[in-house]
């Protein structure tokens, strides 16, 4: 129904732009697939809703091509995109009944009234918003109105995407959780391409099969959640997803693996043979669920310094000085941790090298 | 996007139906742009500042020469008019008695509303609403009910043609108007400071103007532009108090009756220069206006 | 804001209280004072009850002028509102040298002194030296006489009101307008809506706080007004722009008849005090509401 593609879309909110600071979004190349569900994720500034009023059409990037199916779509304005966009806060018609607020997109586009009246009344009821149809929006509580400015795009029957932008910040967490699985169901039922941004990446995970992660107007890593947490791209997608996030230890290579502070750590022999050509600032990358802790030395496994242990039930967050380096390790909520010095080992498959912030495949 | 265009994308995108709709959007879409709007503003605006153009043309003429003939710009221009005001002391200190009386009124009011406003933002007490209420009806009144007793109240007290007598006519309106927009500017700022301040140690007085009065900046600014403003252009109280030391220009004004008649260069040449400490005052605060609107209790 | 209840709030309040009961209280006492007694001279004074408001309540000249100024403060609500709020949707929306000019550009007429106003109008409406009064005069070829003729003499103090007034109300438009955050204008966008069905839907209804301050605030003020169309017309021609406070101070200062004046006075200010009553209500409720 609806291909969405960026063809080295950038954008400057300068009028002559002249170096890459004063680009919002630097140069990229995109494709939304139909009926994916995809999330764009990454911190305040990182470009995350220019991304989005592009391919919406409430703001036409000022380098590059949107197509949309194809056809050259960079100049179309938003209502003739197939295309609804949910707001940070709650945007509803206050003067209007909540039948009046669904129908308004409808009637704007000349619709029959019973046909506008046959979709509100499906969408309501999808929505379980069917008996407050006829009370006043301004009355409903911010997840109501919500699902009000939800609906405004499900009742056109033209819509292909709808784009969500940090929709959740003033719902309560109660809420929060109803709305997401609402979300999910219409996604399923309406089969529509669903794009969400959020800087909350557990929203990021739940939510999306495509996570999309942007950082300083550069999208860093396009991958399924499992892919960003296990083979992160980029240093700072390791750091933002997981919580802990990635273990990041500067370090050294030679012939027999990596070395941090003298002691070496092995790595698999192809990859310390690629890795020793890389030039740049060198760091070890490695998740705390994969590193391995022992209480007592074994072979493989390196001495630290275990200065705190955090209970989380479940499992427990070792945080524990190698050498000069901070590292955390994730280990089970049974795991006897004596304090003082541990034994650390860092499984080769696991462990990355990345060379400025990128890693080395 | 050409309508025919726009038509074949709707119609590519799922049925006739859609597309129906997207026509009448893409319709409506070639609207006409932004000129129009700009158009009306630049007229409006035109419009605003014509008569006081036209006063200004005035004044840069020699009164035989208005009296003359219409001219649409001075063809003669003369600062003559200006001199005379300058350099009279009939005529200058109308002005240097406005800017005193409006100043020593400002401090006043803002003295004596800052107080007052912090109580209505963060307390209640006995009799609260009423006092606010009381407040805005001072705001309203009609100076001309409080003219005579003000004047015979003031001629009992010696107080008669002094600044004080008009600064302290004019808090009737300014005080209430100065609380009222304080108070705005104060609810925006969280109690939590306050309690916070309090808790490391400091007494009120300090809190005040060491951490409070900074972080109401832009109040403050809009809330003396406005005394400033409203004490400014005040007649009725400002001449009936006055007799020729503290007499505001706008009375020195209404004196340039001659035998031959009002003359009408020095008259509007008067007028202009009223317009300049405003017309300065405005332009110096117009980012805290600008600001105070969006903040503050407007 | 949670207050807490503390009289010794009272102490902050204490000066800005007694300031104002000093200019206020006193000088209403006297009001009163003279409304219910006949005062020939500061020795000879007779306590004569409520006969001065009674005469007052059936004076002639009275209802004319109340008459006149309910009039004149409904056209000028009639006129500046409509005409305010446009102004505002065509001033410049986004920051800048434009905005900031046009603020300073509006805020113009409204910081020049009372009388001042009336000046520049007599200047610009004469036919003889004024651009608008030649116009009319020669050019239209309309008589323009407007010291003699009343429906003139209205048409000019309306014409200067409304030129002095109208940036107040569009400045507190705009003040509104530029409150309303941009996703409500993007989903509009999005809905397909039209300019009309915008201002209709989003535009008004934001505004309606601003509105009503400004509502309520040009009417009270409009109720008070003195000098402008004093310096304009004096009253005149007779009586035909003599509104309530030209009224009053005349019967007071020009005629030095202080029972007469005072009853006026309490009249008056009951009137005033109504409509403030309605305003601080209105405030109320508007404030409570935003915060909502």
């Amino acid at each position: 129904m609806a291909q969405i593609e960026f063809k080295g879309v950038a954008h400057s909110y300068r009028r002559s732009p002249a170096t890459p600071e004063d680009y919002a979004l630097q140069p990229m190349d995109m494709t939304w697939k139909d009926g994916g569900a995809y999330a764009l994720l990454g911190p305040s500034g990182s470009g995350k809703t220019t991304l989005l009023n592009i391919t919406s059409g409430l703001l036409f990037p000022s380098e590059g091509q949107v197509l949309i199916n194809g056809s050259d779509a960079t100049r179309l304005p938003t209502a003739q995109r197939n295309i609804a966009q949910v707001f940070q806060f709650p945007v509803i018609y206050d003067t209007m009944t909540v039948f009046d607020n669904f129908a308004f997109p409808l009637r704007n586009r000349k619709v029959k009234e019973p046909e506008v009246r046959r979709r509100v009344v499906q969408v309501a009821e999808m929505l379980g918003l069917a008996d407050v149809l006829n009370k006043r929006a301004s009355g409903l509580a911010a997840d109501a109105k919500q699902k009000i400015s939800l609906g405004r795009g499900l009742v056109r029957s033209d819509v292909a995407a709808i784009l969500f932008d940090e929709p959740l910040t003033v719902i309560d967490p109660h809420s929060k959780w109803s709305l997401r699985r609402k979300l999910k169901q219409i996604h399923q039922e309406f089969r529509l391409t669903l794009i969400y941004v959020t800087h909350d990446q557990a929203e990021a995970l739940t939510f999306a099969t495509q996570v999309v992660v942007l950082h300083e107007g550069r999208a860093v890593q396009v991958g399924s959640p499992t892919d960003l947490f296990e083979r992160p791209t980029h240093t700072f997608v390791g750091h933002f997803i997981g919580s802990p996030g990635m273990n990041i230890i500067p370090c050294e290579i030679d012939g027999s693996g990596a070395r941090v502070d003298g002691r070496l750590i092995a790595l698999d022999r192809d990859y310390a043979k690629r890795a020793i050509r890389a030039n740049g600032k060198l760091e070890l990358g490695i998740r705390p669920e994969f590193v391995r802790y022992r209480a007592d030395a074994a072979d493989g496994y390196l001495p630290a310094e275990i200065t705190q242990v955090e209970d989380l039930g479940n499992y427990k967050i070792l945080s524990a000085r190698l050498g000069e380096h901070l590292v955390k390790a994730k280990v089970g909520e049974d795991t006897r941790v004596a304090g003082g010095v541990g034994w650390l080992s860092f499984p080769s498959e696991w462990t990355r090298v990345y060379a400025d912030g990128v890693v080395l495949q | 996007m050409k309508p025919q265009a726009a038509a074949a994308l709707a119609g590519q995108w799922g049925g006739e139906r859609a597309g129906a709709e997207k026509q009448a959007v893409a319709a409506r879409s070639l609207r006409v742009k932004a000129p129009p709007r700009t158009l009306i503003l630049i007229a409006y605006l035109a419009l605003l500042l014509l008569p006081i153009y036209w006063m200004l043309n005035m004044s840069l003429r020699d009164n035989n020469d208005i009296m003359a003939h219409l001219a649409f710009y001075p063809q003669h221009p003369t600062l003559q008019n200006y001199m005379k005001i300058l350099t009279d002391p009939g005529w200058y200190m109308g002005y240097v008695n406005s800017f005193a009386y409006v100043s020593i009124n400002t401090v006043i009011s803002l003295a004596v509303a800052l107080p007052a406003a912090y109580a209505f933002s963060r307390y209640r007490f006995l009799g609260d609403k009423h006092l606010f209420f009381w407040l805005l009806t001072n705001l309203m009144a009609p100076s001309a009910v409080f003219l005579l007793p003000v004047f015979q109240f003031y001629s009992a007290l010696g107080l008669i043609d002094t600044y004080i007598a008009v600064a302290l006519a004019h808090t009737l309106f300014n005080v209430p108007l100065a609380v009222w927009i304080l108070e705005g500017f104060m609810s925006g700022v969280p109690r939590e400071i306050d309690e916070t301040a309090f808790i490391d140690g400091y007494s009120l007085p300090r809190f005040f103007i060491v951490i409070f009065l900074p972080l109401i900046r832009a109040g403050v600014g809009v809330t003396a532009f406005f005394c400033f403003m409203f004490s400014w252009v005040e007649l009725l109280f400002a001449r009936t108090l006055t007799i020729t030391a503290a007499k505001p220009i706008a009375a020195v004004m209404t004196r340039t009756v001659s035998a031959s008649g009002l003359d009408w260069g020095l008259l509007s040449a008067a007028g202009i220069l009223t317009i300049v400490p405003g017309a300065l005052v405005i332009y110096f605060v117009r980012n805290y206006i600008a600001k105070g609107f969006a903040l503050g209790r407007v | 804001m949670r207050k807490t209840l503390d009289n010794r709030a009272w102490f902050l309040v204490l000066p800005m209280a007694l300031l104002v009961a000093f200019n206020a209280l006193i000088p209403l006492m006297t009001v009163v004072n003279y409304s219910v007694q006949d005062v020939f001279d500061a020795t000879h004074r007779t306590f004569v009850g409520a006969d001065w408001f009674r005469e007052m309540l059936h004076s002639d000249r009275l209802q004319a002028a109340l008459f006149r100024q309910f009039v004149f403060s409904g056209l000028v609500l009639l006129i500046e509102i409509p005409l305010g709020v446009a102004i505002a949707l065509v001033m410049p929306r986004k920051g800048g040298w434009a905005t900031s000019l046009t603020l300073v550009l509006m805020a113009l007429p409204l910081l020049i002194p009372w009388n001042v106003i009336g000046t520049i109008w007599v200047i610009f409406l004469r036919p003889d030296i004024g651009l608008l009064g030649h116009f009319i005069d020669h050019t239209l070829g309309i008589h323009f006489d407007y010291p003699t003729v009343p429906i003139e003499a209205w048409v000019s103090v309306m014409l200067m009101e409304v030129w002095h007034w109208t940036p107040l109300v569009a400045l507190l438009a705009y003040a509104g307008l530029r409150a309303i955050p941009d996703a409500y204008y993007q989903a509009a966008r999005i809905d397909g809506a039209s300019a009309w069905a915008v201002f209709r839907y989003i535009q008004l209804p934001k505004m309606r706080g601003v509105l009503t301050i400004a509502i309520l605030l040009r009417f009270v003020f409009s109720f008070l007004i003195y000098s402008e169309p004093f310096v304009l017309t004096g009253g005149g021609p007779g009586d035909a722009t003599t509104f309530l406070s030209i009224y009053l101070v005349k019967i007071a200062v020009g005629e030095f008849d202080v029972g007469r004046a005072g009853a006026f006075s309490i009249i008056y200010f009951l009137i005033v005090l109504a409509f403030s009553y309605v305003f601080y209500q209105v405030l109320q409720r508007v404030g409570a509401g935003e915060k909502a």
